[in-house]
């Protein structure tokens, strides 16, 4: 019994239940998702926002460790993806004349793709961790930009005689036959598209594991502690930079993994793509679901790729609808009455779980 | 997130993805095509929007062939042009996208679903090509209306070096985080090479420096250039016209067909444009019967002047109507069906349209035709003759 | 070209940003929030010039003065309807709203204006002075000016005046000046106020400068002048006039000796390695924590 016991309050306690509870969504809505692909109930739209609804999960759950655990505002996570998703396509456009296995060929590029981006991580980490508050945002902010302009500026190829690189003056000459993996402006063009939503589910699956693991070791109630209260932290001895940096580079090689499965789902990619733009993309899903709430995070990244698309029938308008909507979730989902009305429902419900994180 | 807003939020979420596309009319074809309808670049979608809306309207009135538009939003993103070509699920012909990268990225779908598509503007090679670099793997079904970038790049080097007394040192400005705007710089340098120009400066800008050109402007005047190539659109070609000005600089400025649309800005004080060169397929200004019937109509639908992605959006309806009239399609057929006989009619006619005359394509999807030498003078687009 | 017009173009560009960056730094000063609608207020403010000057033909005072009072109105209706209700929430909250508003705000003026650029009528023509070989633009000289005289007036503001003294009670501890008789949200609304019309000048100089109006017109001048801000010491006057300063110099200088493809990447370095060595800006003070 004692042992029962202690395997549901592992699954269910008050500690883990969010990870619990995340996990078996996601599970279940693989499993709804794919018998509504089988039997042909799902139209093409969604079963062609599936992998993208993954990446944008993905990278959130690693800012929300970001914001949301460490309590660093990164205004830069979409400079990872530019360098994981970049950094798997020239992996996967390299490999593709030796290996036509696409399954092991999409995830060498998403492993590579996060590896890439936890080195950046790691180098930017140790600047940005220096800095506090919106001083820190901006230097991520500023770190999203540079990494853009770089990948703008780079030309990568490869011929019969190997790897050619350029930077800034385009310079390459590949021999007939050879093959532009990264050009500049025009980024990477006539890319196999070999993302799954099977990989793209496994790798939300693979890092919510992460970050709850990071979330519940002690080193993570560390970081929180330090959140909530960095001098009551540090004078009971809390020292935190180590885990901290651990956040930042789990968070950077998420994003990182997110965009290699990303720039493969599509034949083109630019390096605009990942602007400052696409960083607030993500810190919006973030908050909305919720700091530390891995679970709300992925509601909300869904909610919001899916809502432009359910908008389209208002043509011009929907755009402005969108942010309308998006204004009176924040307005709702913050009011005090409401709030009060919510806590005062669970606490009759008697699960007096706070919040998660 | 609180419980009850989950809830409520998956729901919503199951709704929505039950939901069917809406029905289609019976007895028309039905055009798709996206194109950025907010955002930045939104100018060009609507251009294009508005357009092959009054071509439609047009066709339609004739009483033959009834065509269906639907436009969709990507707001220039290849992401959203791949879910709009998802949301266009019923479509029997597209016009594809209106700009290059989202081109780029449904190109391949349009290839393996077997539809039709025509892009107004999407002029990157990228488009029509699976492997650009190797001028391979082409998809055979998607087609361009526009000149494609080399093709531009190309065109304006042999005009320069035939017409000497334009300039000689030649300095190019061009948007080098623009596929289009890169694209013609690359072969136009290339080119540049090949027929002996002397390019003594080349700056760029990018989105997020897009209007402080005085540094560029400066450097090339430095360089002694006489002649300014600007491969970019109209908006930061005002800019940099204005701050030549106001340096006191005045060399011959040429442009592509991007230039095109700068006399129609509102409030633009068109002396800043006297003597600029363009190489464009459109004049807004030219006194044919289509054009003056198509500018009147789109003015009077949206108060703008068109510019060229509005006239080469007219024309690709124009064209689809000319190949579905002379291949007999039906609005009964599959998409399928209609791109057979699309690509087969588009390699042998021969259209007249707003943006040249004697067009034909060749089995890629390129477009053959002429760019017509403009200068502008007293405010208005006069031709060159050579 | 010589150094010295690169660097009068480069205060030129630089005293554009220091203006819009005056605007989030006193908002962040008071409300200590990121209003990232700023940007779009500008482009509002710039639209009302333009249909005063060019549809209206009204003289260029009553227009910038018509173009402050509608951008002042309208920054104390988004903070009524859409950051008062927040003020108890995190300030990612209220972040998230400023980039709703932000994304409103565009669309809005797409919707209302069409997405076609608009000429902006030149205001001072397009001459410049000429001493020596240096010949400098009007409109830059002008746009210097101006921003020297705002920051002045307000730096006058907020030490002199009664308003002024209460808005740096509220930067310095709400509660406390809650407790002295202050209205803090009144203050706040005042802020707002103040930041919104700045915008509007704001708008007028940088559509002089570069005289295109369109719906996206403020967001990339709004991202550099917040870094501006932040540079400088976000929350301090002076500091916000000097961050856009150097960084319209740096810019201007990067592209001039460096590279036109990497002049936003050195303009971020310097950023970066500026707050390295003084973590909250150049003019910011240092993070006091409360223990």
């Amino acid at each position: 019994m004692k042992a029962n016991k202690s395997v549901f309050s592992s699954l269910f306690g008050r500690q883990r239940r969010g990870r619990t509870v995340s996990i078996l969504l996601v599970i279940l809505a693989y499993i709804v998702l794919t018998v509504m692909i089988r039997s042909g109930n799902l139209s093409r739209l969604f079963q062609g926002l599936l992998v993208p609804i993954c990446c944008y999960m993905v990278a959130a759950i690693g800012l929300n460790l970001n914001v949301g655990v460490s309590g660093e505002l990164n205004l830069g996570q979409a400079g990872f993806m530019s360098i994981g998703a970049f950094a798997g396509i020239c992996l996967s456009g390299r490999l593709a004349p030796l290996l036509p296995n696409t399954l092991l060929r999409l995830v060498l590029a998403i492993l590579l793709g996060a590896v890439c981006a936890m080195i950046f991580g790691f180098l930017i980490g140790i600047p940005v961790l220096k800095l506090q508050g919106d001083y820190l945002a901006i230097v991520t902010l500023a770190f999203g930009q540079i990494i853009k302009s770089l990948i703008t500026n780079m030309y990568f190829g490869f011929d019969e005689n190997g790897f050619q690189f350029s930077f800034v003056a385009n310079t390459t000459k590949l021999a007939p036959g050879g093959k532009m993996l990264l050009n500049g402006p025009m980024g990477a063009t006539g890319t196999e598209r070999i993302a799954n939503f099977t990989v793209g589910a496994v790798l939300v699956l693979l890092a919510l594991l992460v970050v709850y693991h990071i979330m519940y070791s002690k080193s993570g109630r560390a970081i929180m502690a330090a959140r909530d209260n960095r001098i009551a932290a540090e004078s009971v001895g809390i020292h935190v930079s180590n885990t901290k940096m651990l956040a930042f580079v789990i968070s950077a090689g998420l994003a990182g993994a997110a965009g290699a499965l990303f720039g493969l789902n599509y034949a083109t990619l630019v390096p605009n793509k990942f602007d400052f733009n696409t960083s607030i993309l993500l810190l919006v899903y973030v908050v909305l679901g919720g700091l530390g709430n891995m679970t709300g995070t992925m509601i909300a990244t869904a909610v919001l790729v899916l809502l432009p698309e359910l908008l389209r029938s208002l043509q011009d308008y929907r755009m402005l609808i969108y942010a309308i909507v998006l204004i009176v979730i924040m307005l709702l989902t913050n009011n005090e009455t409401l709030k009060t009305w919510f806590g005062k429902l669970k606490a009759g419900k008697g699960a007096a779980a706070g919040k998660e994180g | 997130m609180k419980n009850g807003l989950k809830k409520a939020l998956v729901v919503a979420l199951a709704a929505a993805m039950a939901s069917a596309p809406a029905a289609l009319a019976d007895g028309a074809i039905k055009i798709g095509g996206s194109g950025p309808l907010t955002g930045g670049a939104a100018v060009y979608g609507q251009a294009v929007k508005n357009a092959a809306e009054i071509a439609v309207e047009e066709v339609n009135a004739l009483g033959g062939l009834q065509f269906e538009l639907q436009m969709e939003d990507d707001a220039h993103d290849p992401e959203k042009a791949v879910n709009a070509y998802y949301v266009l699920d019923d479509m029997q012909v597209s016009l594809a996208t209106v700009t290059s990268s989202p081109g780029a990225a449904v190109a391949p779908m349009y290839a393996e679903d077997h539809i039709f598509a025509i892009t107004p503007s999407g002029s990157s090679l990228d488009v029509i090509y699976a492997d650009s670099a190797n001028l391979s793997g082409a998809y055979g079904n998607v087609f361009q209306m526009c000149f494609t970038d080399p093709n531009q790049g190309t065109a304006s080097a042999d005009y320069i070096k035939a017409h000497e007394n334009l300039g000689s040192k030649i300095a190019i400005i061009y948007k080098n985080d623009d596929n289009y705007s890169t694209g013609i710089f690359n072969t136009f340098k290339a080119e540049a090479a090949v027929v002996g120009l002397e390019v003594v400066y080349e700056g760029t800008f990018d989105d997020s420096n897009a209007s402080d050109f005085t540094v560029q402007l400066g450097q090339a005047q430095a360089a002694e250039a006489d002649l300014v190539f600007l491969p970019i659109y109209y908006q930061p070609a005002s800019l940099i016209l204005q701050q030549a000005q106001a340096a006191g600089y005045a060399p011959t400025f040429f442009g592509v067909d991007g230039m095109d649309g700068i006399l129609t800005l509102e409030g633009f004080d068109a002396s800043l444009a006297e003597g600029v060169y363009l190489l464009t397929p459109f004049n807004a200004d030219a006194e044919d019967e289509q054009t003056k019937n198509f500018v009147a109509k789109y003015t009077e639908k949206t108060g703008e002047v068109p510019n060229q992605f509005a006239a080469d959006a007219y024309d690709c309806v124009y064209a689809i109507a000319q190949a579905c009239e002379a291949g007999g399609v039906t609005a009964d057929m599959s998409a399928q069906e209609i791109c057979d006989i699309l690509v087969e009619q588009f390699t042998t006619m021969t259209f007249n349209g707003l943006t040249g005359t004697e067009m034909t394509w060749a089995p890629t999807g390129e477009v053959s035709k002429t760019a017509k030498a403009m200068i502008i003078q007293n405010g208005a687009y006069v031709g060159v003759e050579d | 070209m010589g150094f010295l017009s690169y660097l009068i173009n480069g205060l030129g560009l630089g005293s554009v940003y220091a203006i819009i960056a005056l605007g989030y730094t006193m908002v962040y000063g008071i409300a200590k929030m990121l209003n990232f609608a700023h940007g779009d207020v500008i482009m509002v403010g710039a639209y009302v010039a333009f249909f005063a000057l060019n549809t209206y033909k009204l003289p260029t005072v009553p227009a910038v003065l018509l173009a402050v009072l509608v951008c002042t109105v309208l920054g104390v209706v988004v903070e009524k309807l859409a950051y008062k209700p927040l003020r108890q929430a995190t300030s990612l909250a209220v972040l998230i709203t400023a980039i709703g508003v932000s994304y409103f705000l565009q669309n809005g003026a797409q919707l209302l204006w069409s997405s076609s650029p608009k000429v902006f009528p030149a205001l001072v023509g397009n001459g410049s002075l000429t001493l020596g070989s240096l010949s400098v633009s009007y409109v830059t000289l002008i746009t210097i000016a101006t921003c020297i005289l705002v920051m002045i007036g307000l730096t006058l503001f907020v030490n002199r005046t009664k308003t002024g003294r209460a808005m740096r009670a509220c930067s310095e501890d709400k509660g406390a000046a809650t407790l002295m008789g202050i209205n803090v949200n009144q203050i706040i609304s005042v802020t707002f106020a103040i930041g919104s019309g700045l915008a509007a000048i704001a708008a007028v100089l940088l559509c002089a400068s570069y005289p295109q109006v369109f719906p996206t017109l403020g967001s990339m001048p709004g991202i550099k002048a917040f870094t501006a801000a932040v540079f400088g010491g976000i929350g301090s006057i002076p500091g916000a006039f000097l961050g856009g300063l150097l960084l319209g110099v740096i810019e201007i200088f990067a592209k001039a000796y460096i590279s036109t493809q990497l002049s936003d990447a050195i303009v971020f370095a310097v950023l970066i390695v500026v707050l390295l060595i003084k973590p909250t800006g150049l003019l910011g003070r240092k993070l006091s924590e409360k223990v």
